[in-house]
């Protein structure tokens, strides 16, 4: 049996300090290094995730991106076994499967079964990688669940550098983008290269997906890509502010799950899902309320209206 | 060439074609500035294929097409279109503003910055007081009707400043009033800014007292001309290659009867 205790924080802090003074509290919480670097790699990946998660909510592929993550795995565990590093054979997979993905376009939609199927002979896959590689399993376990308190520094280095591109292709990309989301047919029409910016987009998404990977891994991606942004789109109806709030949203599930993690022994990545999850369930009942709250009186007094004279 | 300046769109033995699939051959025709004209026709019988033609999403097959001066091109901005009516997800959560507001800068990289924010909003509002759907624009466009979404996609169309206006079934899904009341809308607009409009329509009725004419697109073939000349029992029996009978009621409307039976037949 697989090691779980990787998904916890390395070495339980001795006694680690918990009060109402908030100053110490946070010099604990960076006391080490290890925490430093989840900190900083969960906050730039949190804030890729919630930006792209915002375009992914809107253009419907959720699962879409929940299938590339498994696909990574197949790529991630390969890479361990011809002795490179996780995150090339991650980048290369999603790459290649979400380029593909792009180019099917509009076509991707409804296509679960297709993409079901693919992701679970991609996780076989990753199994049969693991199964092979005849070290300990504890990196597949690490690539399936996240391993955000082992990130070196240099790691925190190169995931910066990928968000900091990713944001960038994003914030070039924001209009035409918007457009071809909300209305294809129009962008087209407008001379917006539509399906161009289809594989762009998943290409972009490809390599959100692999940084997210490190923070909660493969099979917990969903709590940072879309529950943020699925969040936020019912909260506010502009685009703007949506993407605002979806970021905002995934740098504090991730900060308050590492907070937690730090303190009480267990792995980060159910924290973090736990808080994403609970927060989906809190927004959703307080949008049915409002939504109830202002349905009501207004049906009674067109029905009013209609009645009188 | 004089005669040309007048016309937005000049056709000439125009032929559309997808691949192999023949859709209308040989039609010849021109369309003036500030003119309003009715697409009428059967179901798949290329009406949507010429606006597909006219903004360069399609090459002619065979013949030339000149739109606005000059061959069409894609992302030509001196045209508004909205595609046939889209079903908007109910639970799409982006006010109808925003949609309006691709039609300004939707097509352009990056972010908007500095005053052209300013210059985009001012262009934004402007087209949603010309629909008058300032009641609503604020609210996510999902949850509005289909007469105001209609509105709000019109505005985008005109959020572009456009010369000419390409409309694909406006009026489908609308009820009566509405119909009659976008109808009045778009004909209006097109009075007070000098539109040329196409309009993609099924029933001639509510365009009646607006159209100048009417542009049939039917088995493989295009006729245009003014209501009285084109939708006649003779002309569209010629048209149809069938025995068509064009009734008049006490209104004025018209009925096309026979045309049922024959898209069902051409369609099945």
């Amino acid at each position: 049996m697989a090691d779980l205790s990787i998904l916890a924080i390395p070495s339980p802090a001795a006694a680690p300090y918990f009060g109402w003074d908030l100053v110490r509290d946070v010099q604990e919480l960076f006391r080490y290094a290890f925490m430093q670097h989840a900190f900083e790699a969960g906050t730039v990946v949190a804030l890729t995730a919630g930006v792209i998660g915002y375009f992914v909510v809107l253009r419907g592929l959720s699962f879409a991106a929940h299938g590339l993550s498994h696909i990574g795995f197949a790529g991630a565990t390969g890479a361990v076994l011809l002795g490179l590093q996780p995150i090339v054979g991650l980048l290369a997979f999603t790459m290649s499967a979400g380029a593909v993905m792009g180019a099917l376009g509009q076509r991707l939609r409804g296509r679960d079964v297709t993409i079901g199927l693919v992701m679970a002979w991609s996780l076989g896959l990753g199994l049969l990688f693991t199964a092979l590689y005849k070290g300990s399993a504890s990196r597949a376990i690490g690539i399936l669940f996240g391993q955000v308190f082992g990130i070196t520094g240099q790691e925190v280095a190169v995931t910066s550098t990928a968000a900091v591109l990713t944001l960038l292709a994003l914030v070039l990309a924001y209009r035409p983008l918007l457009f071809t989301t909300l209305d294809e047919q129009v962008a087209e029409a407008k001379g917006v290269p539509v399906r161009g910016l289809s594989i762009a987009f998943m290409v972009i998404l490809a390599v959100a997906v692999s940084e997210a990977v490190q923070v909660v891994g493969v099979l917990l991606i969903f709590a940072l890509i879309v529950a943020p942004a699925a969040i936020a789109e019912r909260v506010t109806a502009r685009p703007i502010h949506g993407i605002m709030v979806s970021a905002v949203l995934a740098v504090l599930f991730t900060w308050a799950g590492l907070t937690v993690a730090y303190y009480v022994p267990y792995p980060v990545g159910f924290f973090i899902t736990t808080i994403a999850f609970g927060s989906y369930v809190v927004a959703r009942l307080l949008t049915y309320l409002a939504a109830r709250r202002t349905a009501r009186p207004r049906g009674w007094r067109e029905a009013q209206v209609r009645h009188s004279p | 060439m004089a005669r040309s300046a007048s016309l937005s769109i000049v056709a000439e033995g125009l032929t559309a074609a997808y691949g192999d699939r023949l859709v209308w051959q040989d039609a010849s025709f021109g369309v003036n500035r500030g003119e309003f004209v009715a697409v009428l026709g059967p179901n798949g019988g290329g009406k949507s294929t010429l606006f597909r033609l006219i903004l360069g999403l399609l090459s002619p097959a065979a013949g030339s097409l000149v739109v606005l001066g000059r061959r069409p091109q894609r992302g030509n901005p001196a045209i508004g279109y909205v595609p046939q009516r889209r079903d908007i997800d109910p639970d799409l959560s982006i006010r109808g503003r925003d949609f309006v507001h691709l039609g300004v800068d939707g097509s352009q990289w990056g972010v908007a910055i500095g005053r052209s924010i300013l210059d985009a909003r001012e262009r934004v509002d402007r087209a949603i007081d010309a629909v008058q759907a300032r009641a609503y624009a604020d609210r996510p466009i999902g949850r509005l009707s289909g007469g105001e979404q209609q509105r709000l996609l019109l505005a985008q169309a005109l959020a572009g400043e456009p010369e000419m206006l390409l409309l694909d079934e406006p009026l489908a899904s609308l009820d009566l009033r509405n119909q009659n009341v976008i109808a009045e809308l778009v004909a209006s607009l097109a009075q007070a800014k000098g539109f040329t409009v196409l309009l993609i329509a099924h029933d001639i009725n509510p365009l009646l007292p607006i159209v100048d004419r009417v542009l049939y697109v039917a088995h493989g073939g295009l006729a245009i001309g003014k209501p009285d000349e084109v939708i006649t029992t003779e002309r569209l029996s010629r048209l149809y290659d069938a025995p068509i009978e064009v009734l008049h009621d006490s209104h004025g409307h018209r009925f096309v009867v026979g045309l049922e039976a024959e898209s069902a037949h051409h369609d099945g």
